[in-house]
């Protein structure tokens, strides 16, 4: 069976499960996934960092489009460089990147919220200085 | 629960012991020793650890947003950050993803110089990033806009600084596959562990996507 190349894998005697991408169309295949996704984060990638020097759009837009081309881009890693998918074999990565995206929303949205109401509540730094006087 | 159903997604809804192969591949699966084939195993426990990688990362984005204003009347961000070497690392880094994803085709394929060659180019255009990354933070230090400088420059110092070890470890990382695949061959672990290193390695791309949009754009942006 893997006798075929005998040169590199000596003790490749047990190669059979989740053993993919021998044959050259597969392969292939797969550097076409890897070459889509090349293309698509470069274009996101271009028109982001065009977006945020641009002076054609509403400026307070600008944060906004630029999370939203940040997020598109990570989707196209996530598919084609990390090959998560939606198929019935990739479930159970799928829910395990879903409860990490919960998670980091709650710290990142959680902590710019709570501090934001610190600042508001707090007394400004002159008047506490004044008062440790 | 006894045993294993006839057809995977009756008796197995959620395919946990499935990979959606052919029932002949399930087979030597099973006769390997477990009901999953060991590759999807070690690739699922180590999609758990970036997912915790990047809940930490989380942590030091969280800390950078609520930092980003407290400048202390020093620089800030839009005087600081030089975009066209943002772009150039951003470039250098995913051509690298891009060059990992081939180099893991050819291992999985066998191919020596495929490999090899891909690995290094990897090896190379991730150098290339860390060097860019060490020139920015010396030239920051030089004009006094060190990581002591305020509040807002440690966190960016501790936030792009962390993702910049995670991409030295890589490159260790890298140099340590070529090693094992040169005096190994193409071993069943040894393609396991390369499956992970790529993994990581695009990982660190997602991440970096993340830190040049909320540092890098946003800071010279606003």
């Amino acid at each position: 069976m893997s006798h075929a190349e005998p040169k590199r894998d000596p003790g490749d005697v047990d190669t059979a499960p989740g053993h993919e991408g021998r044959d050259g169309h597969e392969a292939a295949a797969g550097i076409g996934s890897y070459l889509i996704g090349l293309g698509l984060a470069t274009l996101l990638t271009i028109v982001s960092f065009f977006i945020a020097r641009t002076t054609l759009v509403w400026q307070p837009s600008i944060p906004v489009a630029l999370a939203v081309l940040a997020i598109a881009q990570m989707g196209v890693h996530l598919v084609f460089f990390l090959h998560i998918t939606t198929g019935p074999d990739n479930v159970n990565n799928v829910m395990a990147l879903a409860f990490g995206v919960l998670i980091v929303f709650l710290v990142i949205a959680g902590s710019l919220w709570i501090m934001a109401h610190m600042n508001h509540n707090m007394m400004p730094m002159d008047q506490i200085m004044q008062m440790q006087r | 629960m006894s045993g294993l159903p006839a057809t995977a997604g009756h008796g197995d809804p959620d395919r946990v012991g499935y990979n959606g192969e052919s029932r002949a591949r399930r087979h030597m699966a099973e006769r390997a020793g477990g009901l999953v084939p060991k590759r999807i195993i070690v690739g699922y426990g180590f999609w758990i650890f970036l997912l915790s990688d990047i809940v930490m990362f989380s942590a030091f984005f969280a800390t950078y947003a609520v930092l980003v204003g407290q400048t202390a009347g020093g620089p800030s961000g839009r005087e600081l950050f030089d975009l066209r070497s943002t772009a150039i690392e951003t470039a250098c880094l995913l051509l690298s993803s891009f060059a990992c994803g081939l180099a893991s085709i050819g291992a999985q394929a066998h191919r020596g110089s495929w490999f090899y060659g891909a690995m290094a180019a990897t090896f190379i255009l991730g150098a290339a990033f860390i060097g860019l990354e060490v020139r920015e933070f010396a030239g920051l230090v030089a004009r006094g806009a060190g990581p002591t400088r305020s509040a807002f420059l440690s966190a960016f110092f501790t936030l792009v600084g962390c993702h910049g070890l995670h991409v030295s470890a890589g490159l260790l990382w890298l140099l340590t596959m070529m090693a094992q695949v040169f005096a190994k061959g193409y071993r069943a672990d040894i393609l396991r562990r390369i499956l992970c290193f790529g993994l990581f390695w695009h990982a660190l791309d997602i991440i970096w996507v993340a830190l040049f949009t909320m540092v890098y754009l946003m800071g010279a942006a606003t």
